[in-house]
């Protein structure tokens, strides 16, 4: 069986809420990351902070909603991370995924694509779930482009969800189906 | 073969060891991220794990060896360097019946196919039967493990449940495949070995 | 959509804890019955240590254990209990079923229980399959899992001990797909 972890450019591995913790601290200082990540109005964090966060996070969390960081394959640096929330178990079994590429210089190569499939792999075949669901702000379209490559589809959107910089925004919806996941992945 | 001069945690090139806390976190976080492994280990979805995670399962471990005394987890050492090469275990003992399941995972790839696990079971099987007295031991094994099949069925264990297509993994559906070994089948090893 | 609680004979109800606990007490009693359910030893348990354990289940349910009490619908009487507990991935699960008042014994509440745990497994949890274990000595046991459609899977053997004679436990499966052409 092949390696699940591993996708061209990106690797999936365990985090460190220490190392997070700091690397967040880190990104959160520029505000267009904290921005285009949540919703939360942009605030800075200590590394501490960030690092009880996380471990709170790691300690609480149930066990099968997976919490990756996300590495460069080349020299292993810490890239940002990747989170999947299963919803019902039992029924849809569905999952919600959150990705976040932490350096502005990152940005744009591929790193989140790459993570993002191989992410989408790990749900579809190590945790059988059927769909795999996101949501976006309508201001993010780099984002938006790199789920379209990975095989998402729009679903819809909450019209003015959000308020920034004075002006309404969307948040759209996208959607990924097991079938059709799996139907772009044997044309391969 | 039951002589107490016989060691039961050494064996020719390998040993039994308890739990380093401070050295081997970081050795079986690297085993956690290979997702081979992970997958011919476990049945659940397979996780990376960080050496901080490694480190709180070894203390769960050794607190449910104490509280619940119904598992006995040992590290596979190489006896020339003491090298973590893996783990062997009794785990959900039922002391009534004399029952217990077999666990064994080799680590890295490059130690696989040396011998090292049917050194590892041919210690295993002496310390559940001659020392904690089972009846009988079962080993649950998916069934795309074919290295895991093959050491099982070289000490004579015997096919005893198949689940059908109890496991799902990778869009495929596979059998889960229990296989028992008694206590005279296994009196009836030579020298207690495959 | 069909009420899946309810059965021809039985229906599935919540635990009452002290209800619970009171039947248990009394029920461990009956040793037949505990050792055609369990592979623990038979034991005694006082009325305030069952009162507690049964609070402590309703209070934090495990996630993936799904449990229930069977009323007779005819008289709502208590007379045992049943349930699933799932994997991680919630595609499998052991159902157990235990008729514990000996007057409802070999009179089909059995077979209806269990008819009725196995279609909420299939049509509320959404499993692709069903596990169970019994004793090989449970005759009436596997006449009544035969019927729901379990199929035999395995056999361990010796894997209990009872009065100086060792017994097997004898697996039993149930896919989806099967289910679904029996009904």
């Amino acid at each position: 069986m092949k390696d699940i972890y591993s996708g061209s450019l990106t690797r999936l591995a365990a985090v460190d809420a220490q190392e997070m913790g700091k690397a967040y601290a880190e990104w959160n200082r520029d505000s267009e990351f904290k921005r285009l990540l949540d919703s939360d109005a942009a605030r800075l964090h200590s590394a501490k902070a960030g690092a009880d966060f996380f471990k709170k996070i790691l300690d609480e969390a149930p066990a099968y909603n997976p919490f990756f960081s996300i590495r460069a394959l080349s020299d292993n640096r810490l890239l940002g991370d990747i989170t999947l929330e299963v919803l019902h178990a039992w029924n849809g079994r569905q999952a919600i995924v959150g990705i976040a590429i932490g350096e502005r210089a990152d940005w744009g190569k591929g790193y989140g694509t790459d993570a993002m499939k191989t992410l989408l792999r790990y749900a579809f075949n190590e945790m059988n779930l059927n769909r795999v669901t996101l949501n976006v702000f309508e201001y993010n379209p780099r984002a938006i482009r790199s789920y379209e490559k990975a095989g998402f589809t729009h679903e819809g959107r909450l019209r003015a969800a959000l308020l920034r910089d004075g002006k309404r925004w969307d948040l759209l919806y996208m959607g990924v189906l097991r079938e059709e996941w799996l139907a772009l992945n044997s044309a391969r | 073969m039951l002589a107490i001069q016989t060691q039961l945690f050494e064996l020719q090139d390998v040993r039994f060891g308890p739990i380093d806390h401070e050295a081997h976190p970081e050795i079986e976080s690297k085993w956690t991220h290979d997702s081979e492994f992970m997958r011919l280990m476990e049945l659940k979805p397979a996780r990376p794990l960080s050496p901080a995670m490694v480190k709180k399962q070894y203390e769960a471990i050794e607190k449910e060896m104490e509280e619940e005394k119904n598992l006995f987890y040992f590290t596979l050492r190489a006896r020339e360097d003491d090298r973590l090469i893996g783990k062997a275990l009794v785990e959900w003992i039922d002391w009534t019946n004399g029952n217990g399941f077999l666990r064994l995972g080799i680590g890295a790839e490059s130690d696989r196919r040396k011998g090292y696990g049917s050194q590892a079971l041919t210690m295993l099987l002496r310390y559940a039967f001659g020392e904690l007295n089972l009846y009988r031991v079962t080993a649950v094994v998916p069934a795309y493990n074919a290295g895991a099949l093959r050491l099982f069925q070289k000490f004579g264990f015997v096919e005893e449940v198949r689940r059908r297509q109890a496991l799902n993994r990778d869009g495929r559906f596979w059998d889960i495949l229990s296989f028992g070994l008694l206590q005279e089948e296994w009196q009836a090893l030579p020298n207690g070995r495959g | 959509m069909k009420d899946l609680y309810r059965g021809t004979l039985v229906r599935l109800a919540a635990a009452q804890p002290e209800e619970l606990a009171a039947a248990y007490a009394h029920w461990f009693r009956d040793t037949e019955i505990h050792r055609l359910a369990d592979t623990d030893p038979a034991q005694l348990w006082s009325e305030k240590y069952l009162k507690e354990q049964q609070e402590k289940d309703s209070e934090k349910p495990s996630p993936r254990a799904y449990r229930f009490t069977l009323r007779a619908l005819a008289e709502d009487k208590l007379i045992g209990i049943t349930g699933l507990v799932t994997n991680d991935l919630c595609e499998d699960a052991w159902v157990y079923i235990v008729i514990h008042e000996r007057d409802y014994l070999s009179k089909g509440y059995g077979t209806d229980a269990m008819r009725l745990i196995v279609q909420y497994g299939f049509l509320e949890l959404n499993l692709r399959r069903i596990t169970l274990g019994l004793h090989s000595y449970n005759e009436r046991a596997l006449k009544t899992y035969q019927k729901v459609g379990f199929q035999l899977e395995g056999r361990v053997r010796g894997e209990g001990r009872r009065d100086g004679a060792r017994y097997d436990g004898l697996y039993m499966g149930i896919l989806r797909e099967e289910w679904q052409a029996l009904t």
